[in-house]
């Protein structure tokens, strides 16, 4: 990007024709800043394949998740039982497919829905300022002071919401939004105050245009930051909750459950505790690295397109 | 020839005990992961003993990074070869140890920023005495007492107690003269001044240049100059060198350089620059192309690419800096010589009584994107394309509206207008504790096709008038209408269909456009939020980069791939988007270097004749105004002080105001600069928050201060003047006006 090409350089030397976003619409240009993002694409492939495994997988393996009577208890990784089995009578490797489904599910929709409702929100409150901002931001603070884990689990268990992964994976937004709309108000504080937003407004834009069309774009970079670490927050948040018995429960499964079971079976029986790890690991890395990917992709000044 | 501008006690010729400073083939080159950077190339220079020297350059030249170097300055991934002698003594490649003596001590260095430049948790007393006591075994008493001397050198007043104030509490022109004073302390053999004044207002300036040149008288020191005015140049040095892409490409007495330049690019660069001294008929000469990047540099000349005398030769063979005495004896520049004129060009014979406008064109299109004359001529032409196009399209909108006046019609009219901004308390209450003053009380009327520009030092509340008359910011009281109609107190949806014929461009081409938009996108914007479909905003945006002087082809490319000449073409073009009737130019050059800002300058002057626009002209800087107003209003804390022609104002100020602040403007011509008559101000710009009483200007006021009886005194201090009619519309608001003539 500091190679200081002026686009006066095309019109100088036709014959020499930098191939950079000039020949592409700006999705297409997008796009491939992100093909050519390798760690993104290397996570972007893994998540998919651990997707594939978590919702595909299931249909063809065998066990299920519940507890069989022919599944012998406490059998370590090998023969039928590629994952091991549980003292229970769980076939892991089924576990682990329907737990990070389930995981997926509810770490997917919270970030979804904290990220478009905290970016909004800390958007307009930035944008507008003055009492509207010290107003909106009073609410933030309010959730953001209540412990996340103690006041999902004071709804869930006066609810019962507990049993299924929507109602927790709302509980948990509740309380986790307001993180987000503190980091978008902090970037449109500064942004707001750029001469494109006057420009704008100088020509009659209206607020929500500006919001949408200006402010939310060039937050992009906080925001996908914030929203990745939202997944992560909130496969945590699960697996506490799981833990404390008011997220998903037995018989259904998450990784976070599985992880908290086997707690004690770490040195004694390993398989029971380090596949649901690992996992969790991966979906939290993978995520990660597919945010810097997009944010980079986003961003018209990071890279050039290289061929 | 020229003696008579030098100190004469260092007139005499280069004896080499008399050098204080010997810069000798000097290259830094920083390394990047695309390859090294060549910032500096081969400089060599000599400093005479209480000489002063010019370099300047544009942004990126190397004038920066030269001095660094010699200060020992740069990280340490940078490469420095070549030699820097103080007093004899080689400082380049000294350990940090060894080079901390010497830095302070023999050599020092002012900075731009006297912000950051200054410790804001030590008292300045105390960071002026520790720069004394890290060379001298003093008690802190005396360097407590040195301290004092030297503010007092520096025309601090009330010095004593500025001792104990801390820097945030010093305004700038201040701080820069305690860092002045800093540089000062250890009687150094050299100061290197690096853009001393840049930051600053230029009454300020003119102060701070004189505590420069006291400090030099002071200390005998020689002082190396590095701006990029060359107005300050032609006051301040007596020798110039010309940098360009890391080479000096020129150097020479300022007279010599000045009035006999030998290279195209010092030529080009005193052709496209507005001169206060100049005519207004006279179109600038902007160079063609921008300066080369580093990393890619030409093989031959490095201005080969943009000069318009380049031959063969001049792209094969890079020329060496060589005498320019007329006759054909080019032998090389004697090492050490310091009084001849030396330039870096194979034909600087053929520059002999050039003027700029013989070498370069005044053209309007975008000079930075086009490489040769046939290019240029090509886009010149699609440029004159477009503006047909434009204006048969705006005939048709505007047609019906306007009738067969003859009068030029008052667009926007402006009365009493008043805007405060409250002081809030911190803390839950916020209350209303005070309020800044930012318009107090400004009328102005701007008629059709004319340019009024509104000129003042910054916090004067220019730009917020500005944007008052947009009804960008809500006024206070006062009124402003546009065509008889009423702006104030109308919402956001009433004035949007009005937005169409007010539009702004900004300062900042950086800040001004969202990095995230393609170029299309940001000058369609305004079209789409006035319901424009997508199939016609296309087209409307290919022909608008035509018309500002860009190739349309680059309308996908995002702002962060142009340069600030181009971002700002931009701007125009997207506030021309909407065909309007008047636009405000919030200091649309200030930010753009000079042989850029020429070609800005005669793109904004041809499309308000091809396009009858209107112009709202803000800016600080005269000599601009001078160039594209036809009238001036002077501001000054929130009042308007003198208004009138350009002609008017220019050939017979009346303002004690305007007239200190056409003359703090430097000229670049060395002669006029030295001999002309000062109106020098003593202080800043008091806080809007608070002005006097009175006339606002009173506690700057030279006539105030020293021609004025008491009795006179007090009606300035009670009586706020009125903006009084001087007969043939010049009108200032000065009990005891009186014009002068001062260009």
């Amino acid at each position: 990007m500091s190679e200081n090409a002026t686009p006066g350089s095309a019109r100088r030397d036709p014959a020499k024709k930098v191939k950079d976003s000039a020949d592409r619409t700006q999705l297409q240009t997008i796009m491939i800043r992100f093909l050519r993002h390798r760690p993104a694409m290397i996570s972007l492939i893994v998540l998919a394949l651990i997707a594939l495994f978590a919702f595909v997988g299931p249909f063809f393996w065998m066990w299920d998740h519940t507890v069989y009577r022919e599944i012998p208890s406490n059998q370590p990784p090998g023969g039928v039982h590629p994952l091991g089995t549980s003292a229970a009578g769980h076939d892991v490797l089924g576990q682990l497919m329907r737990g990070a489904q389930q995981t997926l599910k509810v770490a997917f929709t919270v970030s979804l829905l904290s990220t478009i409702v905290g970016s909004m929100w800390g958007a307009t409150a930035g944008y507008y300022g003055g009492r509207v901002d010290a107003f909106m931001m009073r609410v933030v603070d309010i959730f953001l002071i209540v412990p996340l884990l103690v006041a999902a689990a004071a709804i869930a268990g006066n609810t019962g919401a507990g049993a299924s992964w929507y109602a927790i994976a709302l509980i948990i937004a509740i309380f986790s939004w307001a993180t987000i709309a503190r980091v978008v108000r902090g970037v449109v504080l500064s942004l707001r105050e750029q001469e494109f937003v006057e420009a704008a407004r100088a020509s009659g834009a209206s607020a929500p245009w500006i919001i949408i069309r200006h402010l939310l774009p060039n937050a992009a970079g906080p925001i996908i930051v914030a929203a990745t670490l939202l997944v992560a927050i909130a496969i945590l948040a699960e697996a506490g909750m799981s833990f404390l018995g008011l997220g998903i429960q037995l018989p259904d499964i998450s990784l976070g459950q599985m992880i908290g079971s086997a707690r004690t079976a770490v040195s004694t029986r390993p398989w029971l505790f380090y596949p649901p790890g690992v996992l969790l690991v991966l979906i939290c890395l993978t995520i990660n690295f597919i945010g810097d990917g997009l944010r980079d992709a986003l961003d018209p000044r990071q890279t050039r397109v290289r061929r | 020839m020229t003696t008579e501008y030098m100190n004469e006690e260092h007139t005499a010729g280069a004896d080499p005990e008399d050098v204080v400073l010997e810069v000798d083939h000097l290259s830094v080159t920083f390394p990047s992961d695309d390859g090294p950077l060549p910032a500096v190339r081969e400089v060599s220079y000599r400093l005479r003993r209480g000489e002063a020297l010019g370099i300047v350059g544009e942004s990126g030249s190397g004038k920066s990074v030269t001095s660094m170097a010699i200060m020992g300055l740069l990280p340490k991934n940078a490469q420095v070869r070549g030699s820097a002698r103080l007093m004899g003594q080689e400082i380049i490649g000294l350990s940090d140890k060894e080079i901390s003596k010497v830095r302070g001590q023999k050599i020092a260095m002012i900075f731009q920023d006297p912000l950051t430049s200054l410790n804001p948790v030590y008292t300045i007393g105390y960071q002026i005495a520790e720069a004394v006591l890290a060379h001298k075994k003093v008690s802190k008493k005396a360097a407590m007492d040195r301290a004092l001397e030297l503010l007092e050198i520096v025309g601090i007043p009330s010095p004593q107690q500025r001792l104990k104030q801390y820097p945030h509490e010093l305004s700038g022109g201040m701080r820069q003269r305690v860092v002045i004073a800093i540089a000062m302390a250890n009687e150094p053999d050299v100061i290197i001044a690096d853009e001393p004044t840049t930051a600053l207002d230029v009454t300020v300036q003119a102060q701070v240049l004189d505590a420069l040149q006291r400090a030099r008288r002071e200390t005998g020191a020689a002082l190396v100059l590095i701006t990029h005015d060359l107005g300050v140049v032609a006051g301040q040095v007596e020798r110039v060198g010309v940098m360009y892409a890391g080479r000096i490409v020129e150097m020479g007495p300022v007279e010599e350089v000045f009035y006999r330049p030998r290279m195209p690019y010092a030529l080009g660069l005193l052709g496209s620059l507005p001169r206060l001294d100049g005519d207004r008929s006279e179109r600038l000469t902007p160079i063609l192309g921008s300066p080369p990047s580093l990393r890619d540099l030409p093989v031959g000349c490095g201005f080969a690419p943009r000069c318009p005398l380049a031959r063969e030769r001049c792209h094969e063979e890079e020329p060496r800096l060589v005498l320019t005495n007329g006759d054909t004896d080019r032998a090389a520049a004697q090492e050490g010589d310091t009084t001849v004129h030396t330039a870096a060009c194979h034909f600087s014979d053929e520059l002999v009584g050039a003027e700029a406008t013989d070498l370069f064109r005044p053209t309007a299109v975008d000079t930075e994107g086009v490489g040769s004359v046939e290019e240029l001529e090509t886009a010149e032409s699609s440029v004159a394309e477009a503006r047909e196009e434009y204006r048969e399209e705006s005939k048709a909108v505007s047609e019906s509206a306007t009738e067969g006046s003859t009068e030029p019609e008052v667009l926007l009219r402006a009365t009493d207008l008043v805007k405060h901004f409250p002081i809030r308390s911190k803390g839950l209450l916020r209350r209303k504790v005070g309020e800044v003053q930012a318009v107090s009380g400004i009328s102005l009327d701007l008629r059709e096709k004319e340019t009024l520009a509104l000129v003042g030092e910054s916090g004067c509340g220019k730009s917020t008038t500005a944007r008052l008359l947009l009804n960008l910011i809500k006024l206070t009281s006062g009124e402003v209408s546009y065509m008889g109609r009423p702006l104030q107190g109308l919402s956001d949806r009433q004035m949007r269909p009005l937005r169409k014929d007010l539009q702004l461009v900004f300062q900042d081409p950086f800040a001004s456009l969202d990095p995230r938009m393609t170029v299309s996108d940001i000058i369609a914007e305004p079209m789409r939020i006035h319901g424009r479909g997508n199939g016609d905003a296309k087209d409307r945006v290919k022909e608008l980069l035509d018309l500002v002087g860009l190739n349309p082809e680059h309308g996908s490319r995002y702002p962060h791939e142009f340069s600030g000449g181009q971002r700002q073409r931009i701007g125009v073009a997207r506030a021309l988007s909407l065909n309007p009737k008047v636009l405000v130019l919030d200091e649309p050059v200030s930010a753009l270097d000079v042989s850029i800002q020429a070609g800005v300058i005669n793109l904004l002057e041809d499309l308000q004749e091809e396009l009858g626009l209107s112009y709202l002209f803000v800016s600080h800087d005269l000599s601009v105004v001078k160039h594209i107003a036809d009238r001036v209003a002077v501001m000054y804390l929130g009042k308007m002080v003198e208004t009138a022609t350009t002609e008017q104002l220019f050939s017979a100020p009346a303002h004690p105001y305007t007239q200190a602040l056409i003359s703090a403007i430097p000229l670049p011509d060395p002669v006029k600069e030295r001999t002309r008559e000062r109106i020098i101000v003593t202080g800043d710009i008091p806080s809007p928050a608070n002005p006097p009483s009175g006339c606002r200007f009173r506690t700057r006021c030279p006539k105030f201060a020293n021609v004025l009886s008491d009795a006179q005194r007090t009606k300035c201090v009670e009586e706020p003047p009125e903006l009084m009619d001087r007969g043939t519309g010049h009108r200032d608001a000065c009990h005891y006006s009186e014009v002068v003539e001062l260009i």
